[in-house]
């Protein structure tokens, strides 16, 4: 089997590739989105450790 | 006892960072088999054609898309009896996966009906049920959302998830009844047909890697949810957590 | 409770007896929405104009109009309903009655389930008393005017129940109109299948009968159910 053949998928590579990239997409936005909430949290959880620290030191 | 002690977001915390790496690498491998057995390996179906392929996601899609709001329902009772925060926080953690596979499953199941079907949409009792279930998530996120006050949030969430799930049996029961009385006027839809064991195995893959990948991105999430939430209320332990873990301490 | 109910004389009801939660919150919800007779004519004029939008949009057709009638009729309620249920808990929200009832010696699910009946009352029943004029207007026969009468008289109670869980969970929440109907309408789907199909089987001289007690069954178990779901939503939101 070619590869020309296999993603033609028997003229129906629309549907079947359509499916399967949404759920790659879908999947690979899911896990870009959480990356950058989780980034978010840990710097903000670091930086008001940071502070807390300086805090500490100053008095 | 040792049990109840991961109930708490702080002994949690550390559990689910621990537990992720698995849940990924475990996702990615049946993944890769997967994806391999089935859009590559699979033989041709005779009835279907290609198309067919579309449901080794389609069918994991859909029942993992219903079956997040279960746990969440499981979840609901438990935050509003036991009062654990944690709960809820696994609820909200779990509705973003749930919704995207509840998509997913109306996305590829359209993708599929086209050329099965003649049509991309169907108002076929299970397609209809799959829409609705997707309007419950979308309000519970909104929902949580909105109510800033996340104790609250909280509580109004899991009673929301409880009520929606009571609702099911009645909602999937209206519409297939629904469905019976307007039959005349729809396409006649059959469900999918039998599949042999060569066809099988790729679903169960692709199935199993969807289970571990909607484990570990909720894991992934409940992390995130408990840092937002904690680290203005309760720092120590966070602090605790970032000196080991980023070498901060040495500072 | 109990040792109330004895110091109370005999004969009259006591004066903390559930019961009577119930009659003061309807009591009290009845007299406040008489005051605004506005906002219960407006609902039923937002059913009438909802529903007189359809022939406007598709066609004076009468057949396809009578054909979609009972839908029609029903998501007109639907929505009705749906405007006015912000204010079965959002006044006594803002002005601090509804932690006072909260407080009060009846139990919590009565005093909801009064304030559910006054709603329907209120908001409820006049669409279907007004519904077979509507059913006219889009060419439905008597019998199916009865139906349609006797669906959204069974249904209309469910939406109220319904729309209080929503209501009070989405109290003083920004947005919440909007968020409340998102929340709400897809519960109501169940109550809008048997409603409008029990017209359709009338229209083709089917039996309804099924429909109107899978409406009834709802409307028990609902009534059953709901109080005590809305009143803990009360409760989240007053924390």
């Amino acid at each position: 089997m070619n590869w020309a053949e296999f993603f033609s998928m028997g003229g129906r590579g629309f549907y079947v590739w359509g499916s399967y990239g949404a759920f790659a997409i879908a999947i690979i936005v899911e896990i870009i989105l959480l990356r950058a909430r989780v980034k978010h949290a840990q710097a903000e959880a670091m930086a008001e450790m940071l502070a807390e620290k300086s805090k500490g030191g100053a008095r | 006892m040792s049990l109840y002690k991961y109930a708490s977001p702080a002994a949690f915390y550390p559990l689910a960072g621990k537990l992720i790496p698995w849940f990924a690498g475990l996702a990615t491998i049946f993944g890769i088999i997967g994806v391999y057995l089935g859009p590559f390996a699979a033989p041709t179906d005779y009835q279907q054609g290609e198309v067919y392929r579309i449901l080794f996601i389609h069918v994991p899609a859909a029942s993992i898309g219903m079956f997040i709001y279960v746990v969440m329902a499981i979840y609901g009772v438990l935050a509003l009896t036991f009062n654990t925060r944690l709960s809820a926080m696994m609820m909200e953690a779990l509705a973003p996966t749930g919704a995207i596979f509840t998509g997913l499953a109306l996305w590829t199941g359209s993708m599929w009906g086209k050329p099965t079907w003649g049509t991309y949409w169907v108002w076929d009792a299970r397609v209809t049920s799959t829409l609705i279930l997707l309007f419950l998530y979308i309000g519970y996120m909104a929902l949580v959302n909105a109510i800033e006050d996340k104790k609250r949030a909280d509580k109004a969430g899991a009673l929301l998830v409880i009520v929606g799930s009571v609702n099911i049996p009645i909602i999937h029961y209206s519409v297939t009844w629904w469905n019976t009385l307007h039959q005349g006027a729809s396409v006649t839809v059959t469900a999918a047909p039998k599949m042999a064991s060569v066809m099988l195995t790729p679903m169960l893959s692709i199935g199993i890697a969807c289970w571990l990948y909607a484990i570990a991105i909720s894991l992934v999430r409940v992390r995130a949810i408990i840092l937002e939430r904690e680290h203005g209320r309760n720092a120590a332990w966070v602090t605790a957590e970032f000196a080991t873990t980023k070498g901060v301490a040495a500072s | 409770m109990k040792i109330a109910i004895d110091v109370q004389n005999s004969g009259e009801t006591p004066d903390n007896a559930p019961e009577r939660g119930f009659l003061v919150a309807l009591a009290r919800d009845v007299k406040l929405a008489a005051r605004s007779k506005g906002e219960v004519i407006q609902a039923l004029a937002f059913f009438i104009v909802v529903a007189s939008l359809f022939p406007l949009a598709i066609g004076p057709e009468s057949a396809l109009l009578k054909r979609i009638a009972p839908g029609v009729v029903w998501v007109a309620a639907l929505l009705s309903v749906l405007l006015t249920l912000p204010r079965l808990f959002a006044n006594d929200y803002a002005d601090g009655t509804l932690e006072q009832l909260a407080l009060s010696v009846y139990p919590l699910p009565v005093i909801v389930l009064g304030k559910i009946v006054a709603h329907w009352l209120m908001a409820g029943l006049p669409l279907a008393l007004l519904s077979p004029l509507l059913g006219l207007q889009f060419g439905l026969e008597s019998r199916e005017l009865v139906v349609l009468f006797a669906s959204l008289m069974l249904g209309t109670p469910v939406l109220s129940m319904i729309g209080a869980i929503g209501a009070a969970l989405t109290l003083g929440v920004r947005g919440g109109s909007i968020l409340l109907a998102l929340l709400v309408l897809p519960l109501y789907i169940p109550v809008l299948i048997f409603g409008a199909g029990a017209v359709e089987q009338a229209m083709v001289a089917l039996d309804f009968s099924a429909n109107l007690s899978l409406l009834g069954a709802i409307l028990l178990l609902g009534g059953l159910v709901v109080p005590f779901a809305a009143a803990a939503a009360v409760k989240i939101s007053l924390d």
